[in-house]
């Protein structure tokens, strides 16, 4: 269903947009197999969206489990047309409708302690047939540091072109993360936990060399087996040259400052 | 019984094959057209064409054994043109990636060759590849001389293996099913070589006892002659 008038943000690109077939119809979301197509073949009618709880928890004030319909309230609703780019050296620009991390924060006041933000995702054999195998250590982890998770740009969406997320993108609530590779945008959230360390995702424990905490976008830094100079922006034939956190430097490069991103990839 | 084509009958399965070879290439060329191959169609043409060009690979290797099986000596005539076409598919793949994944950057490419593992291999099994194509030919055969084109046509397990390692290489772990499935039908191929050969001549590399079955020997007018190769006169 769509979700009724929403703010446009100052956020926004005004690249031209992926067409929703491509962003519903290409995409990786492990739990429903390793094909891009698998996710739009297997998550529609099997994904159960409601009910649908987040615990919010760990070094916080005001721990709580908020119900899908409360988040939803929570703050208003904004579209955000990001760029989105894949480790695997594809990119799309998608219309997402949700509303920043920053707010539900703000909510649950994170104590002196908490330094680390960890995202924990559904993980149901009976819905998400790709967790039957031991492809990845189940369930999918992902982290931000505390000033990554509050930045503006950091989004918790709830939907695209203008509706209720489809299933196979991360229904019914996700992570959007525009300045680092598409993997630390975690679908479908069920837990939040508010942590003194850094949190150790996925994709850190399946590939060490290959992932780093922070997977900010990097044309200088390849991916150990493929360069991530360039990208495919998918609709277009001619390769884009890829850009320092995707295009979004002048918002976020000051969370880095000082460190070694090459060390710190 | 074994079966035995007339020079017509093969004129006319060459023909079925060769028209065969072309499907994968006339279905990526229409899925390209009609825009069916996915949202990122580069990317499933490039892959489609490195498959094929295993599958063909592959073919070719079961040729030898297919024959032994058989019985069917007429199916060494059809090798040459499966492992060109797999030679055709390789050359469509570089192509793909030179040209749609690199647009011909010199020097990306080279870095690429140079850094990346799975590209050094791939560029290594395409440049084994060459060499085979170029002496396909009956000239090529007579030239070398059968024994001298044996050994060098042998560089296509070579070939394979590369190729091979080249897939499992590019995948990322959660996706290795496909290329260990390749892996190990290329390890059934190449077994059975090993096996065959241990029966014939004793552990490799003694030849102590004489092969009970001849190879064929291409230089050789009666044999050339019984596989239908025209003579020179």
């Amino acid at each position: 269903g769509s979700l009724g008038t929403l703010r446009p943000s100052p956020l926004s690109s005004d690249e031209k947009l992926t067409p929703l077939k491509s962003v519903t119809g290409y995409n990786n979301f492990y739990e429903f197999g390793t094909d891009k197509e698998d996710p739009a073949r297997h998550a529609p009618g099997r994904l159960k969206t409601q009910p649908w709880t987040v615990t919010v928890e760990g070094e916080i004030k005001r721990p709580r489990t908020f119900s899908i319909d409360d988040l939803l309230k929570l703050a208003p609703l904004e579209e955000r047309i990001y760029r989105m780019r894949c480790v695997e050296g594809w990119s799309m620009v998608i219309p997402w409708v949700g509303f920043p991390l920053a707010e539900l924060i703000r909510q649950v006041e994170p104590n002196g302690q908490a330094r680390f933000v960890e995202f924990v995702t559904l993980a149901d054999p009976q819905q998400m047939p790709g967790v039957r195998s031991p492809l990845l250590d189940w369930p999918y982890v992902e982290g931000l540091r505390l000033d990554e998770a509050q930045h503006p740009l950091t989004l918790l969406a709830v939907g695209l072109y203008g509706e209720v997320l489809p299933a196979q993108n991360g229904a019914p609530i996700r992570l959007v993360v525009p300045w680092k590779y598409g993997f630390k945008s975690a679908k479908s959230i069920v837990r939040i936990r508010f942590v003194r360390e850094q949190p150790r995702s996925t994709w850190m424990k399946a590939g060490p060399s290959e992932y780093g905490f922070y997977s900010n976008v990097n044309p200088a830094v390849d991916h150990p087996r493929w360069s991530q100079a360039t990208e495919r922006r998918i609709g277009e034939f001619i390769k884009r040259k890829t850009l320092p956190f995707n295009g979004y430097a002048d918002q976020v490069a000051g969370l880095y400052s000082g460190m070694d991103l090459r060390r710190f990839f | 019984m074994t079966f035995q084509p007339t020079p017509r009958q093969l004129t006319a399965i060459k023909a079925a094959l060769f028209l065969l070879t072309l499907l994968p290439a006339l279905h990526y060329a229409h899925g390209l057209w009609s825009d069916s191959l996915g949202a990122n169609p580069i990317e499933a043409l490039t892959r489609g064409m490195g498959i094929w060009t295993l599958n063909f690979l592959f073919l070719t290797l079961c040729v030898s054994p297919l024959r032994k099986l058989s019985g069917w000596h007429w199916l060494l005539r059809l090798r040459r043109m499966l492992g060109l076409t797999a030679f055709a598919y390789g050359c469509l793949h570089l192509l793909t990636y030179l040209w749609l994944d690199q647009f011909w950057d010199v020097d990306a490419i080279a870095r690429d060759i140079w850094k990346r593992p799975f590209i050094t291999v791939g560029a290594t099994a395409f440049l084994l590849m060459l060499p085979l194509a170029l002496t396909s030919s009956h000239a090529a055969i007579r030239s070398l001389g059968g024994k001298r084109w044996q050994s060098l046509h042998r560089a296509v397990y070579a070939v394979a293996i590369l190729g091979v390692v080249h897939y499992l290489w590019l995948v990322k772990r959660v996706a290795l099913l496909d290329p260990i499935i390749y892996a190990l039908v290329l390890a059934i191929l190449l077994g059975w070589r090993v096996v065959e050969r241990i029966r014939l001549n004793g552990p490799w590399p003694t030849r102590s006892t004489p092969p009970a079955v001849q190879p064929v020997v291409f230089m050789k007018r009666d044999a050339a002659a019984a596989l239908g190769v025209p003579k020179k006169r």
